[in-house]
């Protein structure tokens, strides 16, 4: 047997036509981190009818409990984030006009920032983050890096009264399909949230899935630390995407800082800044992908964190890992991954829970 | 004691890869304790006693990890780019000794500075393992390597690299060794990844709910030529904290401690850090709070390959704890 043959065999999930079509949803919705309603009821609509039972937590998480239907299932944690970097209105700063201060949410770089179309509030009002035009602007201040205080979102005097300090802003951005790759805002974590719908589709028997759609990733790990405590799995993996850094050097060097790179499949953590990895479930995800021909790439160790980091310091400890679809230009307005690295990565990690057994903890770490 | 130092501070065990650590700290605690368990994260958790009713549920610390580099990215020819495992710091790099888990052992180089005296980030360094191409490098990204340095017996000083913990390692294997008939149920752990964040002190403090907690850890000290000012010196003994960067020692905790010291006349130190925690900050914040404290070890020259101890601090370190844990306890509000 092939090892496509293999893998056809144990009927791994497919990105089809009707998971694109979720992931564009997904992406267009707008979660900045506090605020993740909007994603909440896409995956609440997914889900309810798959998994045996759905929660809502204090904070906001989604927790879903689906069990294989074989008996001695190891109870395993998957946990994706559903909000979103982005921005907060701090101060209408022109009552007719519109205009209004902000602040970041999470991860973003000033830089990234002027001339940039935003949605604002729940409505998703269109509005712009302003920016001097560049005739008017002194040498100094093309020089000199912009500060936050100086820039506004702007959205119009027609839409003053449509929103109001607190609500959330995120880019703009429309899902795309661009040749073999996904172009959208927020696919970071939506990828992981896509991902982890379809393996609540597609549960294994030897698996009592516990899934968390969590909140305030992106500005602490904040969601997943209580779902862990509430979830109390055995093992745990992270499902997120990570960036990919895999241009070419400007000077000709071999870069040897990319973190990740697309089109090399689904990227296995060792190390991040959050958490250093379960030797144990590398290996397993390592093995899982050589024998079934699954490409992937090993993450660079370095910074960076995802709900693992907070996840396996929960309780008594929880062993875990992440696997992460790699994106170039993530927290910018527009990302962009490959088709065929979320193919592989929902496969690896369908194929990886076929093959999970108790057995994986008996060893010591 | 001094082969058992030698022991364990030449044992490779950086933060997330402590197996091999935690097997010599195995054999080296067998038959001296009623019960040994590994956890999830990896925590060697010995337990010696059951609580008697003037006794409490205490919880040991020493962590068995130690800083270290993990491959990042091979070149093309065979140069290995790393980042860092805990603190360790550039000034500490070029021209130090590592030595993979795989056996293969490397030496830190440096790109051409133009400026000599500039003090190089990781990012311009590499280890040398010795090869011509990336397809001879038997390392590969996610190999995680220590600084190699042979243990150095001074007589009275006693030099390694991973003194930062070994030596509380060793300390709690030696008073784990030497306890009998103590009113408490004591937990020694030997615990994993202190370096990156208390990370096993955490879920083995959550797993094991003591009633008391201590950490034993390195110190930083004041009495090398222009050094930190700091009010602890090697030689004097055993260093009782007061506070680091991450806990406020209990009060109560700090002068059962100071009595028990001068009951059993051995010489100690008041430590105040400015800088720096221990897992004792982790087993503090347990659940729904912990009267904790630290017994350091006062140490020079820490997270660098040649960290140094006195030895007379060390056999003092492991009498205070002795004498410490073989009486019942009274916590009294200071």
């Amino acid at each position: 047997m092939t090892q496509n043959a293999a893998l056809k065999a144990l009927k791994a999930p497919r990105v089809g036509a009707a998971q694109l079509k979720l992931l564009e949803r997904l992406t267009n919705a707008c979660s900045v981190s506090g605020d993740e309603g909007e994603v909440r009821g896409i995956v609440l609509e997914e889900v309810r009818p798959h998994a045996d039972e759905v929660r809502i937590d204090h904070l906001g998480n989604v927790l879903a409990m689906k069990s294989g239907s074989g008996k001695k299932a190891l109870r395993v944690m998957l946990a994706a984030h559903m909000d979103e970097i982005g921005f907060m209105l701090t101060h209408n700063e022109d009552q007719d006009d519109g205009i209004f201060r902000f602040e970041a949410v999470g991860g973003v770089h000033i830089a990234y920032l002027p001339g940039k179309p935003v949605l604002v509030g729940k409505e998703h009002v269109p509005g712009v983050i302003g920016a001097k035009a560049v005739h008017l602007t002194t040498p100094d201040e093309r020089r000199n890096a912009l500060t936050i205080d100086s820039l506004r979102i702007d959205v119009g005097p027609g839409n003053s009264g449509k929103v109001k300090v607190g609500d959330r802003a995120a880019f703009a951005t429309q899902f795309s399909r661009v040749g073999p790759s996904l172009r959208a805002k927020a696919l970071d974590d939506r990828l992981g949230v896509a991902t982890l719908i379809e393996l609540i589709k597609n549960v294994p028997p030897n698996i009592e899935l516990r899934a968390a759609f969590t909140v305030q990733e992106e500005v602490g790990l904040r969601g997943a630390k209580v779902a862990a405590y509430t979830l109390e799995p055995e093992l745990a993996i992270a499902l997120d995407s990570t960036p990919a850094n895999d241009m070419p050097a400007w000077d000709d060097t071999e870069n040897t800082r990319y973190n990740t790179r697309l089109g090399s499949g689904p990227a296995i953590y060792l190390a991040d800044a959050a958490t250093l990895s379960d030797p144990r479930l590398a290996r397993h995800l390592e093995e899982t992908a050589a024998h079934y021909g699954i490409p992937y790439q090993l993450r660079q160790p370095g910074g960076g964190g995802t709900d693992a980091g907070m996840i396996h310091k929960q309780r008594a400890g929880i062993p875990s890992i992440s696997v992460s679809v790699p994106g170039r230009y993530l927290h910018t307005p527009v990302s962009l991954a490959r088709l065929s690295d979320w193919e592989n990565t929902l496969a690896l990690l369908y194929v990886a829970l076929v093959r999970l057994t108790p057995d994986i903890l008996q060893a010591d770490r | 004691m001094k082969s058992l130092i030698q022991k364990v501070v030449e044992t490779l065990g950086p933060s997330g890869y402590e197996s091999r650590i935690r097997e010599v700290i195995r054999s080296e605690i067998e038959g001296t304790a009623d019960e040994v368990h590994v956890d999830a994260l990896g925590n060697l958790i010995a337990r010696k006693g059951t609580r008697k009713a003037n006794g409490r549920r205490i919880m040991l610390a020493a962590h068995m990890d130690e800083i270290g580099v993990i491959a990042t990215h091979i070149d093309e020819n065979g140069f290995v780019r790393f980042t860092t495992i805990g603190g360790v710091r550039t000034i500490n790099c070029p021209g130090s000794r590592v030595r993979f888990l795989n056996g293969t052992a490397g030496v830190i180089g440096v790109e051409y500075l133009t400026n000599t005296y500039d003090t190089p980030g990781f990012e311009q360094m590499f280890i040398d393992i010795g090869v011509k191409n990336k397809e001879d490098s038997p390392v590969r990204i996610g190999d995680v390597a220590a600084f190699e340095r042979p243990f150095l017996d001074q007589g009275q000083r006693l030099v390694a690299k991973s003194m930062d913990d070994r030596i509380g390692t060793a300390v709690l294997i030696e008073a784990l060794r030497q306890l009998d008939g103590s009113p408490h149920e004591l937990y020694f752990v030997f615990s994993v990844q202190e370096e990156v964040g208390v990370r096993g002190a955490t879920t083995a403090a959550y797993g094991i709910d003591p009633e008391l907690g201590l950490a034993v850890d390195v110190t930083g000290t004041g009495d090398t030529p222009k050094g930190l000012k700091m009010q602890v010196s090697l030689g004097k003994g055993p260093a009782i904290k007061v506070r680091d960067a991450g806990m406020l020692a209990d009060p109560r905790v700090v002068s059962w401690m100071v009595a028990g010291a001068e009951k059993a006349k051995i010489p100690y130190q008041i430590e105040i850090l400015e800088r720096g925690g221990t897992d004792a900050r982790a087993i503090q914040l347990t659940r729904a709070g912990v009267p904790a404290g630290c017994l350091s070890i006062p140490c020079r020259y820490i997270h660098s390959p040649s960290e140094m101890v006195d030895y007379e601090d060390v056999l003092n370190s492991v009498r205070l704890l002795v004498a410490l844990l073989s009486e019942p306890i009274e916590l009294q509000a200071v």
